[in-house]
């Protein structure tokens, strides 16, 4: 009779992930390596698989207090220790703290010859008395490959291959093998067969002239993992991955405002200046004053206190300093202050992600709030136009998640593109302002306007600028008789306008007088009509006083007449 | 730390001598060391195999020291052992090393440089 199985209901059983320490790696497998389990790092020669492996037992040891064990086939613990010395890991140090031992166990097909059946518990017991030494919890075997060319026999060597694995999981450390790559298949001898937890590949291209190093998660059983290739460069801490950083986008902002140092630019924005932790970007082609204007912007950030980091991609920094001067900014006492620190960067000399990370460090070194890039468009030299963007938009959501402002200058090649960008990043940017020349009657002058500013009122008026040995000076440009003019033809314009002025005033003024002399002149006659209609009033006076007289003569003769007929009866 | 476990063996006082054994045997003293993990098949039949070759070759100019990895894991680092089981001639020099539990008795006698009695029959 068969007996019931009781069945016990097993929860999903949740995947436990060893932080390794590696700078990003742990970001893109969302939180390390599979615990307890076998992870494959596979890779051509030179490709960082020892440094990775050696990365992960070191910070175990240094960060988290846990033991690990290196197994090295092909490099003496000597090599080892001098390979990693410039990286600041102290080997010897951390054997004597127990906390790591460096194994070496070569393995030399000459020396073995072999006689009949034999299995590689030599192998087993030799590391599990290691592992047992100091309680090791991280294994790397580094490269098990070498286990290929002692052991002809595959048959053998890959049943214990597997037994081994097994055992090593048994024995719950968490474990590295590295492999060399394959032509064909994922590695040499097809290792990735028995190893299946965790599948990661490394590589290195050299590509226009750059070498880049990408690593990339090929499987991860039991968790969901970001499957693209994530460019790293092995630098003066080991090996660090750059992932997207904020792959949903989010960070706070702010709603403060940074004023430019230029009141007149400024008032194109309403009047407050560009948002704090936004990015900005000054495109042009060459000679429109991009680099006059991140000086300006520079100047005023260290002249309120804020420290700004300057990132020269074109010329030194002795050069900047040297060329602002003659506009009248002395950049030279902030970099005193520390409040500037200007850091020269020749595009070419390092692959992108060196770059990317050179940055990283040197915004975590000082902390700044403000960022310059200039130019950026000499980026493309390094890398392609896409790698750039995608370079760009991952320091940028950096900067952003630190609330840090950054303004980038852009060198535009032809006046015909001026509101593309050749890197595309204008969609990266909070606030795009265009810096052209505008060419007419024989000369050019400097205007710009604003392309865009996301999430403020902004002026669309062409702004004319001139670079004076006291700074950027604006200057409104002539709107008047429904044309816009700049530079000498505004001059012009203005001055014949004030011509015009004039003379209309003195027209005004000459009328005025001459209307005031036609009345003085008619007030004039007015007074001697006056004068004339008095005398005609009193002539006609006296006439009618005279005429009353003669009656009053000619009634009392008449009555003396009448008087003298009556009495002569 | 130098406790092993010794298994010496001694060869029979009387054994047909063969006038074509190997030069070598004749004149040198062996020292033979091998490796195995506790009393597992293989392990066994090495020593088997070992004993036999000795006793037909060696003539009791030879030691065999048995180590057993189980008891003291740290003496693998020494000889390098990977494999189990494994012979290592430590005498007379230069030290070979072979691997198997030595079934195969042409590859062991290569192995620890012992010419083939009979040059066209196998033993």
């Amino acid at each position: 009779m068969a007996k019931r199985r009781n069945t016990v209901k097993r929860g999903l059983e949740r995947l436990t992930k060893l932080p390794t320490g590696i700078r990003g790696f742990d970001e893109i497998t969302g939180g390390g390596l599979p615990e307890g389990r076998i992870a494959l790092v596979c890779g051509g020669p030179g490709c960082g698989k020892t440094l990775f492996g050696m990365e992960f037992l070191v910070h175990g040891a240094v960060d988290y207090d846990e033991p690990g064990l290196f197994v090295a086939f092909e490099e003496t613990p000597e090599e080892l220790e001098k390979n990693v010395a410039s990286l600041g890991f102290e080997l010897k140090d951390l054997e004597r703290r127990k906390k790591l031992i460096v194994d070496y166990i070569p393995v030399e097909r000459s020396e073995i010859e072999e006689t009949g059946d034999y299995d590689l518990e030599g192998l087993f017991i030799r590391l599990g008395h290691l592992i047992d030494s100091i309680g090791a919890k991280r294994v790397v075997l580094d490269t098990i490959e070498a286990l290929f060319s002692g052991f002809p026999n595959e048959l053998i060597l890959r049943a214990e291959l597997r037994r081994l694995f097994r055992w090593l999981k048994d024995k719950g450390v968490t474990s590295i093998i590295t492999a060399e790559k394959g032509n064909e298949t994922l590695t040499r001898h097809g290792l990735e067969e028995y190893v299946s937890d965790c599948v990661i590949i490394l590589d290195h291209l050299v590509r226009e002239n750059v070498a880049t190093r990408r690593l990339r998660v090929v499987k991860y059983r039991g968790s969901h993992h970001g499957t693209n290739e994530y460019p790293f460069i092995i630098g003066d801490t080991g090996i660090s991955v750059m992932p997207i950083t904020s792959l949903d986008l989010k960070y706070g902002v702010s709603t403060m405002r940074v004023l430019s140092g230029m009141p007149a630019l400024d008032a194109m924005f309403g009047g407050k200046g560009f948002y704090r932790g936004s990015s900005l970007l000054f495109s042009g082609t060459a000679g429109t004053g991009k680099s006059s204007l991140a000086a300006t912007f520079t100047d005023n950030a260290c002249k309120n206190g804020e420290t700004c980091l300057y990132l020269a991609f074109e010329e030194s920094a002795d050069q900047i300093v040297r060329n602002m001067r003659s506009l009248g900014i002395d950049l030279e006492p902030w970099v005193k202050k520390n409040l500037l620190h200007l850091h020269t960067f020749r595009p070419t000399l390092y692959g992108l992600e060196t770059h990317l990370v050179a940055i990283h460090d040197l915004v975590n070194k000082i902390k700044p709030k403000v960022v310059i890039f200039d130019p950026i468009s000499n980026l493309i030299t390094v890398g392609a136009p896409s790698e750039v963007k995608s370079m760009l938009t991952r320091l940028i959501d950096y900067l952003k998640m630190q609330g840090i402002t950054t303004l980038f200058t852009n060198l535009i090649s032809s006046p015909n593109y001026l509101e593309e960008t050749a890197v595309g990043v204008s969609s990266l940017m909070d606030t795009w302002i265009v810096l052209r020349d505008v060419e007419s009657n024989g000369e050019r002058n400097r205007v710009l306007h604003i392309v865009k500013s996301r999430g403020m009122a902004h002026s669309n008026q062409l702004q004319e600028f001139v670079i004076t040995s006291e700074g950027i000076k604006f200057r409104d440009v002539y709107i008047g008789k429904g044309m816009v003019l700049t530079g000498s033809s505004r001059v012009v314009q203005e001055a014949q306008d004030k011509a015009d002025e004039l003379r209309r005033k003195q027209d005004v003024a000459r009328k005025s007088q001459e209307s005031q002399r036609n009345r003085k002149v008619i007030e004039a006659q007015i007074v001697a009509l006056q004068a004339q209609l008095e005398s005609e009033t009193e002539e006609a006076q006296r006439f009618t006083e005279e005429e009353q007289l003669k009656d009053r003569i000619s009634t009392l003769e008449r009555d003396r007449l009448s008087i003298m007929r009556h009495s002569g009866d | 730390m130098t406790d092993v476990k010794r298994k010496t063996a001694k060869s029979p006082a009387s054994k047909a001598p063969s006038a074509r054994a190997s030069t070598v045997a004749n004149r040198e003293f062996w020292e033979l060391r091998l490796y195995v993990a506790g009393q597992s098949p293989k392990s066994l039949t090495a020593f088997k195999n070992l004993k036999k070759i000795c006793e037909e070759r060696l003539e009791g100019k030879y030691r065999i020291e048995v180590i057993d990895l189980l008891e003291n894991p740290q003496l693998a680092k020494g000889d390098q052992i990977l494999a189990i089981p494994t012979l290592v001639r430590m005498l007379p020099t230069p030290i070979k090393k072979i691997i198997g539990d030595l079934s195969n008795t042409e590859r062991t006698l290569v192995g620890l440089d012992l010419q083939p009695v009979n040059p066209s029959g196998r033993s």
